[in-house]
């Protein structure tokens, strides 16, 4: 397959995924707007009212409702797409894991936005790192191209017959949502192509008859039923059995697009940026993993030895790339955008560290907290975890494994 | 804004082709419009483009800043704009209280809407050694739209100010946003606005 | 000009603030202010009853109506419900 050609469009991220979701045929898509995913739902619906799509759009009277009909809508066959951030997520919590136990593979794009109290509509994962034990598979982007090209992909992902588990694709409150960026579309044949339309795999029902896996009156079936404590158990390892086969997959899907659109990820779980000989570099998610490319860039001008590990997919957790890409790394500073209040740290440091236990190089592992509420974090903020990281490495000593950075003391 | 740590040292690394450009004005008055019009005439001249808004409280005439980048390269900076090269101000009566000025880089140009001379303008404002630029783009606009918003006079002042875009683009995309009646008489507010421009 | 921000140590927990929202006069924000006229004015308090602000009050000292235009915002929603049409949106 060659790179195909493509439009170059001005879009900010919330638009780059409604125009995603315009591509993929999608049949369903139950929503309720929140602050700052309302320009997703905003743009689908005129193109729901233009005529533009064959998609039912149902404005749903809370979030947790939205998820409820989403999964409802995907279990009888349908390709199912929401939204939502914050609050709204939260709202959602108790339907994310009927929706992955369930094996309904809805995708829902997430505007990460911070939780109350005190109110704020601005950018951190608060809310969807709180969701990582849901069984959804989690994705995060770094720009508004990324926007778009994810939601493509998470439809296969989701999709595919060997997982049948919700993807949500997060994108970072204003920094993405509503940042106008350079977006490379593609055509509509090539969307199609790649997108598919949604394969039902056959599953054994009554009397051992196969039947497709959804809600049919001439086939019916129940999913979610009642267990006891005699088959829960079972269930959830068989959750986690697709969890482990989702990396492989992921992959797979992300290098398909990568060949027909040119754009690549990193493998798609991982992207390691300038790490290969790095002897200091940080981890990061979402936008801020850009901002940091820039400041490498320019350590490296100075002949420091810099790189950064972004995560791309969050769950399921990609240890062994992970081990890879950080095994000769002499000190290492994880960024985390959300906070475990009580914890020695933040989820992604914790992560980090514990998939490093059991590798043969035990580097120091510092965490900074920052940027919540969407407090900006600059350059000049990510060069002194750097200055930090050197510090370390030269004296070989860490004065505080954990520090808020941003903020005013 | 005092923040735990930071440090000014590597302010002076400049990315080799990015440009960023400060819109002041008040809710309403389509400074967020000017930050994307900007952007998408240049990435109708192939560069690579972010354009984005900065609100306080969320009303019609409160002060608030939209931001534009464009670059030759692709951005991978997502972090707010600190030291622009260009600095817009759409309403003179924000220059009494918001410092338009500050961090604007000191080769910088500062263009602000306003009936005044550069000349005399910059006695009343706190400017040190960087560039001005006066139009009286209230007038302009009020003249050829009726309403006095002045995104689109902005736009042809800081093309004439900066040379950072062709006019030609940014008539594009006035094109491409508006409706036809309304984009033509939008496309003569930024012709005029680029005549009466003026600098020191 | 906008005053120094406060650090963590100094601020008041759950985002308590230490200004009442009365301090901030949102009667600056207007661009139309609402003017009564008295002959016309009946007196029935509709424009009180609808006043999203309650910038609109009935003073039993002069037995009279009065605009607060500390806090009036010049939405026009008095003008727009008085019956008797006795409300005019001047612009300041």
């Amino acid at each position: 397959m060659a790179i195909t050609k493509q439009n170059l469009r001005a879009l900010n991220g919330d638009e780059a995924v409604a125009y995603a979701v315009k591509q993929s045929d999608v049949d369903v898509v139950a929503a309720y707007p929140i602050t700052p995913q309302t320009i997703i739902v905003e743009r689908f619906s005129e193109y729901v009212h233009n005529g533009e799509v064959n998609t039912e759009f149902v404005c749903t009277e809370s979030e947790h409702s939205a998820l409820s009909m989403s999964l409802a809508a995907s279990a009888t066959g349908a390709r199912v797409f929401t939204a939502s951030a914050s609050a709204g997520l939260a709202l959602m919590h108790e339907i994310l894991y009927v929706t992955s136990g369930c094996r309904a593979p809805v995708v829902m794009a997430i505007a990460n936005r911070a939780l109350s109290a005190p109110i704020n509509i601005h950018c951190d994962h608060s809310d969807s790192m709180v969701e990582r034990d849901a069984g959804w598979i989690q994705i995060y982007v770094e720009n508004s191209q990324e926007a778009y090209d994810s939601t493509l992909q998470a439809f296969r992902i989701a999709e595919h017959s060997d997982l049948l588990l919700p993807t949500m694709v997060m994108l970072d409150a204003f920094f993405l949502s509503h940042t106008l960026e350079s977006v490379n579309i593609l055509a509509d044949e090539t969307v199609r192509k790649f997108v598919g339309t949604r394969k039902i795999p056959l599953i054994r029902g009554h009397g051992g008859k196969l039947v497709p896996f959804k809600l049919d009156p001439e086939n019916p079936i129940t999913m979610g039923p009642l267990d006891l404590h005699d088959y829960y158990f079972e269930h959830k390892r068989q959750q986690e059995e697709a969890m482990q086969r989702a990396s492989g997959i992921i992959k797979e899907i992300h290098d398909e697009y990568a060949r027909i659109s040119g754009r690549k990820y990193g493998n798609g779980l991982i992207e390691p940026y300038r790490l290969e000989d790095a002897e200091i570099a940080t981890v990061c998610l979402g936008s801020t993993a850009g901002t940091t490319k820039t400041v490498v860039d320019q350590l490296r001008s100075k002949g420091i030895k810099a790189g950064l590990l972004r995560l791309r997919t969050y769950r399921p957790y990609p240890v062994e790339d992970i081990i890879n890409a950080l095994e000769n790394v002499k000190a290492i500073a994880v960024m985390d955008r959300s906070h475990s209040f009580g914890a020695q740290g933040g989820p992604v440091f914790h992560e980090i560290r514990h998939v490093l236990y059991d590798a043969s190089i035990h580097p120091p592992v510092v965490n900074y907290i920052y940027g919540l509420g969407g407090r900006d974090m600059p350059q000049s903020l990510i060069h002194e975890i750097y200055k930090d990281l050197q510090k370390i490495l030269e004296t070989k000593r860490v004065e505080k494994p954990v520090q808020f950075i941003g903020v005013r003391e | 804004m005092h923040l735990s740590r930071g440090t000014k040292e590597w302010s002076d690394l400049k990315l080799a082709s990015l440009q960023e450009i400060r819109w002041h004005g008040r809710g309403g008055q389509g400074a967020w419009t000017a930050s994307e019009l900007l952007a998408k005439a240049a990435i109708l001249e192939g560069k690579y483009i972010q354009s984005f808004p900065e609100f306080g409280p969320e009303r019609m005439g409160a002060p608030m800043r939209a931001f534009t980048r464009i670059s030759d390269d692709p951005i991978n900076l997502h972090c707010g704009i600190y030291t622009p090269g260009v600095v817009g101000v759409l309403d003179p009566t924000l220059l009494k209280t918001v410092s338009v000025a500050e961090g604007l880089a000191e080769d910088g140009v500062l263009v602000v809407n306003t009936r005044e001379s550069p000349v005399e303008l910059r006695k009343r404002i706190n400017l040190d050694g960087r560039k001005l630029w006066t139009v009286p783009a209230t007038d302009i606009a009020t003249k050829i739209l009726g309403r006095p918003i002045t995104n689109t006079a902005m736009l042809g002042a800081v093309a004439r100010a900066s040379g950072m875009i062709d006019l030609k683009s940014l008539e594009k995309a006035v094109g491409e946003r508006f409706p036809k009646k309304l984009a033509e008489k939008n496309i003569e507010v930024i012709r005029e606005a680029y005549k009466e421009a003026r600098s020191e | 000009m906008t005053t120094e921000k406060k650090g963590w140590k100094e601020i008041p927990i759950a985002g308590v603030c230490w200004r009442p929202t009365t301090d901030y006069l949102t009667g600056d924000w207007r661009t139309f202010k609402p003017v009564r006229d008295k002959e016309k004015c009946n007196r029935c308090l509709m424009c009180h009853v609808f006043c999203p602000d309650g910038a609109i009050t009935w003073n039993s000292e002069t037995e009279d109506i009065g605009f607060n235009y500390d806090y009036c915002k010049g939405c026009g929603i008095c003008k727009n419900e008085c019956p008797q049409e006795a409300i005019e949106m001047v612009l300041e």
